[in-house]
């Protein structure tokens, strides 16, 4: 038995990124290094307004300023943000017009990735706004989402032909100052998506961006803006992954979600990002800043989120409950395995009256990795009668992991209620017997068992993405199931 | 030397006061503790008096306490009629008393205590006279004087305090209870050390008061090293109850040997800021640490519970059960943190902290962190934060109980999982007595304040 | 009369339970309220009782010739209205003692009555005890606190015998109960019956009603009263059900 685990653990191990391969797709770099003119290149090369460019020089500015933080569970090697090429765009060789005309090269990456742009269309109705290298290459659905009055394009195309609900909502719930990574990412990010639902719509499809970091080199600096209007409703999915590379790789990504009065957000993220290799050696670091905030009354903002990739991930999607009555949830999957770090979990304020949040987080760690759930349940003062629920639960695969929870709970009047609770568990013998006993092999008995633990999150999911979700799980525990 | 003049507490001041008196602080030190002194010294000296901008004293600011203006004598003060202070009322407890005035243990005329059993008991500096080899071999061993300030001011400065040691096999016979009056004309730095000994399979109850006699303030930093040999068993008490003018930073730090117990319960009923550090490392395999508090806070009084419960050792269990009222302006902090070391198979870890506001002024933050570095492990957590059951409300009113009365019985209730631990049943039935009376408002510190009133005094030196 | 119920009207989180409700209560009679799950049984209890968390939108309850309305829960009790609750509330840390002790002693104040001595108030309860034949000795626990499904009914009847109320509303105290537990509950019942006294048995048995007959039988539906008859309309229930009397209303 105990032999027969170790073996399992051994090849969890083993299992190989599958998503490592690199396009063949011209790009073109911004100059290695970050300046003021570096900021200036990125803005003219995008053709951005000069309140863009304004923004992007106060965000560095105050950067300089501020120190790379170190208070998560994380080792992280230093970074020279020197040496990091800020600016990568495939080149376009024309306008396209229909995805007949998308780079072809372009096409296989996301059919390799299992996202064909036509089947997406086709199949689950998604509407896809693809992201390569920080630069969004095709958007499709927009013009059927246009009659709806639904605005989802790249934030380049945002900028330029809605520059004003973009003046008005970026950095308003994620300012520039927010964190170091954030100011990094406010002064140099390339891309992203934008999306905003009018008043009283609700988003007919499921909208979804892949993102994708291709160039060696280059870190990803997307940022995403959802505004829900009142009434609105979206559900939003994005999805990473990454080539296999040798040398860390930088992501700092913002996403921001304005949820104003009776407006629902659905934010759903599958991470699977290049881990870095048995050795953990290479792999993505991933600091990313999610914030959205419930701005008026009955407002809800739901997060939910698989990480099973990256070599580090430093990630809080949080919710600022501002609006009485207003909801945040948050739903959570995270794997580490190898020598995989993770420090992720959420930040629930809650500023308005009645207001309500959930957390529910579960963290398997497989081999020499770090996981750790970091959470704040804030119930301010005057947000009184709200409540909230946390159920943090770790799972541990092998010895030689680690599974940590740092919860902050401060609470600031009498009529609110915090619940917050907490185990630490293995995969019980008894259960890996009873499978087994049944007939189910050893790695499968394990898929099956880390899929039922984490199937209060994935429920969550839209379909097609809890699928993939699943999948994910088992392969990212591959080997330790078998 | 003379009373120094009244002055705020600087880390200048203090090491201007080190620098002058160092010659007397290490007249009668070894070697090896002169040597800790320096250090320790050095270490605070580096590290200075924390801020809120370290996470440990993120939500305890001690800025204010800080500022007001202390007395620091470095001899014992001659001036109370030591006669009135060392009574204690809990009735029918039988406890053998070690008295402390201002952190001074009260001499008389023996100044430690050796009974018939081989147990050795009295001032601490007199036992590092007379008991030179026992006192190095665990003096300074369990406290951390170099990254905790407090503790390397302690070590720093100490000059007396209590000492406990329970021979290997021996049972003490009664509890033994340790009171530490604070009384002066004037606000006082206290900074007294405890050093308690268990040898293999001795056991010990041990019952630590902290009481005001007055209400004039004060800054205790009180220091105690708890070391418990294999198979020991401590039964340990602290009752705080001091008055809202009143600064206690009280670290304890228990080591625990091979398959020893330790029972510990942190009751605090008064004081203006009360931070207890509590430190608990496992030296060796089927360790079992229990540790209960309960805090009752009102008007501007502010508590925080640091624990920290190290695993170092597989097959040891450490269970954690914090729970407080809050009440008018007052604020609780807990911090839990237990770490599961690489080796620490077969642990079993639970954290518990629930608190009840009964005001919107009222404040609690609350952080219990697992740190876990084994599979092979049993660790939860909880903490809730909430207000009376409203069904249970409703029952207790349908039976004709006015609504005080059911939040009285209610919280009772709350704050009963901890008293009902309490293993001496006369220091129960005093300590619930005490509770209800807190949850009524009706305790107060002052002259008459029940732990040292009207009953005839105990002889110390027994 | 004892209890007068007009026109009654009660929400919770705005949705509406009770309906107009109308029921007269005399001294000396037993009513049984029987109807389908979820029609407002309890809470038409719990209203008369005074939880809070339903608002009264419209109507009166007259209670010995006063506002009940106006009173709050523990008044209401000290008048005499008790509730068994059909899911009597776990209290850690209360012993039932202490509970009882403080609840007879806060109705003798009301009534201006000196409070029990420790030993009267132990011999009250060694009395009470047989009354619903425990044994055991319960007493010392927590209220209701690991108790099993018959033990909490039962507790409930030991508190009415010990608060003695004029108006007992008891909200399906003989579900969950073993056949010897039902005989000694209703038996306690009986024994407590007088003429100045009334109760209001909630039920979906007929079987408890052979025990406690009662004088009148009402059939709550959809937040009214949609019928009332004598005894015998609990014997027609029992054969035909609630169809006929859902169809009635259609
Ligand atoms: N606290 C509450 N919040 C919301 N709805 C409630 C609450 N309490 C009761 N209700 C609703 O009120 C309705 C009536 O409930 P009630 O408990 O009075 O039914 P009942 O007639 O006693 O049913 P049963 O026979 O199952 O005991 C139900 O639809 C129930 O769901
Ligand atoms: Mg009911």
């Amino acid at each position: 038995m105990e032999s027969d685990s170790n073996n399992i653990l051994h090849e969890v191990t083993k299992q190989e990124y599958k998503y490592g391969f690199v396009t063949d797709i011209d790009t073109e770099f911004a100059p290695r290094g970050l300046t003021e003119d570096t900021i200036r290149f990125i803005s003219a090369k995008k053709n951005e307004p000069e309140f863009m460019l304004e923004f992007r020089l106060k965000a560095f500015r105050h950067w300089l300023t501020m120190k790379q933080p170190d208070w998560a569970h994380l080792t992280i090697e230093p970074i020279d943000f020197q040496d990091i090429i800020y600016y990568a765009a495939p080149k376009k060789k024309k306008e396209l017009s229909g995805l007949d005309q998308v780079d072809p090269e372009l096409l296989a990456t996301f059919n390799k990735l299992g996202i064909s742009l036509e089947e997406q269309k086709k199949l689950a109705g998604v509407a896809v706004d693809a992201v390569i290298d920080s630069v969004s290459v095709k958007t499709t659905f927009s013009e059927t989402l246009s009659k709806y009055g639904i605005i989802f394009c790249s934030f380049s195309e945002a900028v330029q032909k809605h520059p004003d609900l973009v003046k008005q909502y970026m950095g308003s719930v994620v300012p520039y100052s927010d964190n170091f990574f954030a100011a990094l990412n406010s002064a140099v990010f390339s891309d992203g998506s934008f999306c905003f639902i009018p008043k009283g719509v609700r988003c007919p499809v499921d909208l979804s961006t892949y993102f994708r970091i291709n160039a060696a080199n280059t870190g990803q600096f997307e940022r995403t803006l959802i505004v829900a209007e009142e009434g609105a409703y979206v559900s939003y999915m994005e999805g990473c992954t990454a080539p296999q590379r040798d040398e860390n790789q930088l992501h700092a990504a913002i996403v921001e979600i304005v949820a104003l009065k009776d407006a629902e957000v659905k934010y759903s993220t599958v991470q699977n990002w290049y881990p870095g290799d048995k050795e953990g050696k290479g792999g993505i670091y991933n600091f990313v800043t999610k914030r959205g905030i419930c701005k008026g009354s009955n407002a809800k903002i739901s997060w939910t989120q698989v990480e099973t990739g990256s070599a580090i991930t430093w990630k809080y999607p949080s919710c600022i409950l501002l609006g009485d009555n207003s909801i945040g949830e948050f739903y959570s999957v995270a794997v580490t395995n190898n020598h995989q770090q993770a420090d992720t979990g959420t930040k629930m304020q809650h500023l308005g009256k009645n207001t309500r949040s959930t957390i529910i987080s579960k963290g398997i760690s497989a081999g020499k990795s770090n996981n750790s759930y970091r959470g704040l349940v804030r119930i301010a003062k005057n947000a009184v009668n709200s409540r909230n629920y946390s159920q943090c639960d770790s799972l541990l695969l092998g010895s030689a992991c680690g599974a940590h929870t740092f919860p902050y709970i401060q609470v600031e009047n009498k009529s609110s209620i915090v619940e917050h609770e907490a185990t630490t568990s293995k995969i019980s013998e008894d259960q890996l017997f009873y499978c087994q006993q049944r007939g189910i092999d050893m790695e499968s008995a394990i898929g099956l068992i880390v899929n039922g633990y984490a199937k209060e999150v994935l429920r969550q999911l839209p379909m097609e993405f809890a699928v993939e979700a699943q999948k994910l799980l088992s392969i990212s525990l591959e080997g330790s199931v078998g | 030397m003379e009373s120094t003049n009244l002055s705020p507490i600087t880390l200048s001041r203090l090491v201007s006061l080190y620098e002058t008196h160092r010659q007397q602080l290490v007249a009668c030190d070894t070697p090896r503790l002169a040597g800790l002194r320096d250090r320790a010294f050095q270490s605070f000296a580096s590290l200075g008096f924390p801020d809120t901008k370290q996470e440990g004293w993120r939500h305890t600011d001690l800025k204010e306490s800080l500022a007001r203006l202390y007395d620091y004598p470095l001899d014992p003060l001659k001036e109370t009629d030591i006669q009135k202070v060392f009574q204690c009322n809990i009735p029918h407890l039988d406890t053998a008393i070690l008295g402390q005035l201002n952190g001074w243990y009260v001499s008389r005329d023996v100044p430690l205590m050796e009974l018939g059993n081989g147990m050795i008991m009295g001032s601490l500096s007199e036992a590092r006279k007379k008991y030179p080899e026992l006192v190095e071999k665990y003096y300074g061993r369990a406290a951390d004087d170099t990254t905790d300030a407090f503790t390397a001011l302690n070590t720093a400065f100490v000059r007396d305090g209590v000492f406990v040691y329970v021979p290997a096999g021996v049972k003490s016979p009664r509890p033994v209870q340790m009171i530490n009056v604070i009384h002066h004309k004037s606000n006082l730095l206290i900074q007294s050390r405890n050093l308690i000994i268990l040898g293999e399979n001795a056991r010990l109850s041990l019952v630590h008061c902290d009481d005001s006699y007055n209400h004039q303030g004060s800054f205790s930093n009180i220091v105690t090293e708890i070391f418990a040999g294999e198979n020991a068993f401590l039964d340990h008490y602290k009752l705080q109850n001091l008055n809202n003018n009143s600064t206690l930073i009280s670290s304890t730090f228990f080591r625990l040997d091979k398959a020893a117990g330790l029972e510990s319960h942190y009751i605090s009923l008064n004081g203006g800021l009360l931070r207890n550090n509590i430190r608990v490392v496992f030296d060796g395999t089927h360790g079992r640490a229990d540790l209960f508090g309960l805090y009752l806070m009102d008007k501007k009084q502010h508590v925080d519970n640091q624990i920290y419960v190290d695993h170092a050792f597989p097959e040891c269990t450490s269970t954690e059960v914090f729970k407080g009222i809050l009440d008018e302006n007052a604020r609780g902090v807990f911090n839990g943190h237990v770490l599961v070391r690489r080796n620490a198979v077969k642990t079993d870890a639970r954290q518990s902290n629930k608190n009840m506001l009964l005001t919107d002024s009222a404040r609690v933050n609350s952080k219990p962190f697992l740190e876990i570095y084994n599979d092979d492990v049993k660790c939860s957590h909880g903490s809730s934060v909430g207000q009376l059951d409203s069904m249970a409300m409703f029952y207790l009113r349908q039976r004709g109980i006015s609504e005080e009365s059911a939040r009285m019985l209610l919280m009772f209730a709350f704050a009963n999982e901890v008293v009902a631990k309490i293993a001496i049943p006369e220091l129960r039935g005093r300590i619930e007595d005490m509770v209800k009376k807190r949850l009524q408002g009706e305790l107060q510190i002052c002259e008459q304040c029940v732990l040292h009133c009207s009953t005839p005094e105990k002889n110390i030196n027994q | 009369m004892l209890l007068s119920i007009n026109d009654l009207h009660a929400s919770i989180a705005d949705k509406e339970i009770l309906k107009g409700v109308h029921l007269e209560v005399n001294k000396g009679e037993v009513h049984a309220i029987m109807g389908p799950n979820g029609t407002g049984k309890s809470t038409l209890a719990s209203v008369i009782a005074g939880r809070e968390v339903f608002e009264v939108t419209h109507g009166e309850i007259t209670y010995q010739g006063k506002n009940l309305l106006k009173m709050a829960v523990e008044e209401r009790a000290r008048e005499g209205i008790f509730l068994g609750f059909q899911y009597p509330v776990e209290i850690p840390g209360v012993s039932i003692t202490n509970f009882m002790r403080t609840a007879v002693n806060e109705i003798r104040k009301y009534k201006g009555l000196d409070p029990l001595s420790g030993i009267d108030f132990m011999r009250l309860m060694e009395e009470k005890k047989k009354l619903v034949e425990i044994t055991s000795n319960l007493t010392n626990r927590s209220v209701n606190e690991g108790f099993s499904g018959g033990e909490k009914k039962k507790n409930e009847i030991f508190q009415m015998a010990m608060l003695e109320p004029t108006l007992a509303i008891l909200d399906e105290t003989d579900s969950g109960l073993d056949i010897d537990a039902l005989r000694i509950v209703a038996n306690g019942v009986n024994k407590l019956r007088r003429p100045d006294n009334a109760f209001v048995v909630i039920t979906h048995y007929q079987r408890l009603l052979d025990y406690i007959v009662p004088d009148f039988v009402h059939v709550l539906f959809e937040g009214r009263i949609v019928k009332s008859g004598g005894k015998e309309l609990a014997l027609e229930l029992e054969e035909k059900g609630y169809d006929w009397i859902k169809k009635a209303q259609e």
